[in-house]
């Protein structure tokens, strides 16, 4: 029993990583890009939750106000990043676009900081309590919330790309920009989109984290942002389905790392350990598709 | 002043610059210190310039010339300061409390140094052999283990969250030993560069397909590049530990690895000189503001990197902004200033801004 208490617990965990990880796989694929700032997003996000608390004063309305506020925010920080530090760059190499995100995430850093200060804060008012038993199992009511939270969007991103005409533009995009271009797709705007969604998922990623109690600081997404990248890279980044499996597998292990006692303090060494490994014996990620270079 | 810069021009000479500028601050300094004329803030300083050079060029020969991003330059150099600073606390522990032994200092240099080394090659061997973006995620993770691993080993061994005791070299003489090193780097570095093998490097760099095809191996080389600039950051790492009394791997994070980054980027990627001048310049400002800047105070020097580090990219790389470059550059205003006709730059000193095709 106890076993499957850490399971649910690193399956939630697991659930706000795939959120993460879905918006550096689904920029990486359109963009060719590895986005260094998506983590600092979700930080962002925790602040526009912050600052819509303090202004609301009914505690329900608070709560659906400050999710909503924190997507706005975070989709107009997203796609005003991409257009201001990533969107000049677009056609020099790959390095030069790496070295501008480590920059904005320093940037968005070092600004929350200025104006919030370094002490970190707790929102009580987004926190879920309480539980409920099935037999011996408790199971946290924020777990399931995540759960259900993660099947939704999983669900609704699918169909949107599967089936909307901007999500048909967005697989075309990444198949071949070019291409695509040729085609009469508007590439720019379907780079600001794909920014947009990924930043919307942190902001719903800052919702979770703040629910399950995590404090406020303007560090909080930098480390489940590079864990969650971490995912998408075992997953094979660029697949959807493969950010999801990297980040429930992510957070499995990093669960039942924490419940044996000798392994608990290198948890965040078997997660990137992890990552070695899988580098190493599937190059490409678990979903990942090899791909060749072409001249 | 007019015949010594004319002296500088022969080309015997020009190709030396470098050593000589450092050699010559090493000796002037070594003899202020010798005759009591440099304060302990001074030497202290010197140190840290001498370890952040070091760390500058050995990163700057993955990102500058290679074309990798390392972002665990400080997860070697935290391996290089363990495991030295253990080795020379037991030497000098078996030696009777020597603090100042030499012997124990290069040993410990050397040997922190290839186990740097020997965990670039194990991290580089799976990364290297894939597509550019996975070094960057593979160091990153390597840092973030280090660090943990080193935090959590039991503390008989390593120290743990309290820090590892190391032994501390005489201040007057350590600068020195860093400055030596620094040329020793240098001596490598520009040496290798100016070699078939360093244009082998940088064509990888340039079109990776392309010098694949004209039969260069190119996983032989990204490993071996990686494997000497790994080896210089644990030396640096070694350098670190004589230099302070307890090492604690709070300080060997991911914002160091950024920190060594932004020097490399300000100055001026594939440029060694750049990379030692903007090195002692973040020092240098570091150390001064960190008795100024205190607190909340403190963040405005990062979000100085940040706009730092991406306006200057911005600039070097943007396609759109080629014309604006090639009118506005240091070159060219350099030229104005003196009004002589633009002179060929240095081969090792890189091309000057723009890779853009």
């Amino acid at each position: 029993m106890n076993f499957l208490s850490v399971l649910i617990s690193g399956l939630g965990a697991g659930a706000t990583y795939a959120i993460i990880a879905i918006g550096y796989t689904m920029v990486y694929g359109i963009a060719k890009m590895l986005n260094f700032a998506h983590g600092d997003i979700i930080m962002v996000g925790g602040y526009a939750m912050f600052v819509t608390l303090a202004l609301v004063g009914h505690p329900v309305a608070a709560v659906a106000a400050a999710i909503l506020a924190a997507v706005l925010v975070c989709v107009l920080m997203g796609v005003s990043v991409e257009r201001f530090a990533y969107k000049p760059l677009r056609g020099a190499s790959p390095l030069a676009v790496l070295i501008t995100a480590i920059g904005v995430s320093y940037l968005l850093q070092s600004l929350a900081q200025i104006i919030f200060g370094s002490a970190s804060k707790m929102l009580s008012g987004l926190q879920i309590a309480g539980h409920v038993m099935l037999g011996t199992l408790r199971i946290n009511y924020v777990t399931l919330v995540t759960l259900a939270v993660t099947v939704v969007l999983m669900v609704a991103l699918t169909l949107f790309i599967k089936y909307s005409k901007t999500g048909r533009a967005m697989v075309a995009v990444s198949e071949d920009r070019d291409a695509a271009l040729l085609m009469g797709i508007n590439t720019n705007a379907i780079i600001a989109i794909t920014f947009a969604i990924g930043s919307a998922l942190a902001a719903i990623a800052a919702y979770l984290m703040l629910a399950k109690g995590a404090s406020l600081a303007n560090t909080l997404g930098a480390m489940p942002g590079i864990k969650a990248f971490t995912a998408a890279v075992i997953g094979g980044i660029g697949s959807l389905p493969g950010a999801v499996l990297g980040g429930i597998l992510l957070g499995v292990v990093e669960s039942l790392s924490y419940s044996i006692p000798a392994l608990a303090p290198f948890t965040d060494a078997v997660e990137f350990g992890i990552l070695i490994v899988i580098l190493l014996v599937k190059p490409a990620g678990l979903l990942g598709k090899a791909r060749r270079e072409k001249v | 002043m007019n015949a010594v810069l004319e002296f500088f021009k022969k080309p015997f000479l020009r190709k030396y610059t470098n050593y000589i500028v450092v050699a010559l601050f090493t000796v002037i300094f070594a003899i202020l210190s010798l005759t009591g004329g440099l304060k302990m803030g001074t030497q202290f300083l010197l140190e840290q310039i001498g370890i952040a050079v070091l760390l500058a060029v050995s990163l700057g020969m993955v990102v500058g010339f290679l074309g990798e991003l390392s972002l665990g330059h400080a997860g070697f150099m935290c391996v290089g300061a363990y495991v030295g600073g253990k080795l020379s606390s037991l030497l000098v522990g078996a030696m009777g409390g020597n603090e100042d032994s030499i012997v124990a200092l290069l040993l410990a240099l050397l040997v922190g140094g290839l186990v740097a080394a020997v965990f670039g090659i194990i991290i580089g061997l799976p990364a290297l052999r894939l597509r550019g973006d996975y070094l960057a995620i593979v160091t990153l993770a390597f840092g973030e283990i280090v660090r943990s691993v080193f935090m959590n080993m039991p503390e008989r061994l390593f120290g743990g969250t309290t820090g590892l005791e190391t032994p501390r070299f005489d201040r007057k003489y350590l600068f020195v030993f860093a400055f030596l090193l620094v040329l020793a780097c240098l001596a490598v570095t520009q040496n290798l560069m100016r070699s078939k093998h360093g244009r082998a490097i940088v064509s990888i760099k340039d079109n990776e397909i392309a010098a694949r095809a004209t039969g260069i191996d190119v996983t032989k080389y990204k490993l071996f590049v990686f494997t000497i600039s790994s080896f210089f950051a644990g030396i640096a790492g070694v350098l670190y530990s004589y230099s302070n009394v307890r090492l604690q791997s709070v300080n060997f994070d991911y914002n160091y690895s950024t920190e060594i980054l932004v020097m490399v980027v300000l100055g001026g990627m594939g440029s060694i000189n750049g990379s030692m001048i903007a090195a002692a310049l973040i020092t240098f400002l570091n150390v001064k503001l960190q008795t100024m800047l205190t607190g909340n105070l403190a963040v405005l020097q990062k979000l100085f990197y940040a706009i730092i580090l991406i306006l200057i990219v911005i600039y070097k790389n943007a396609p759109g902004l080629k014309g604006f470059r090639e009118k506005y550059n240091l070159k060219a205003l350099f030229d104005k200033l003196f009004k002589k006709k633009p002179v060929a730059e240095d081969m090792a000193d890189g091309k000057e801004g723009d890779d853009a095709e």
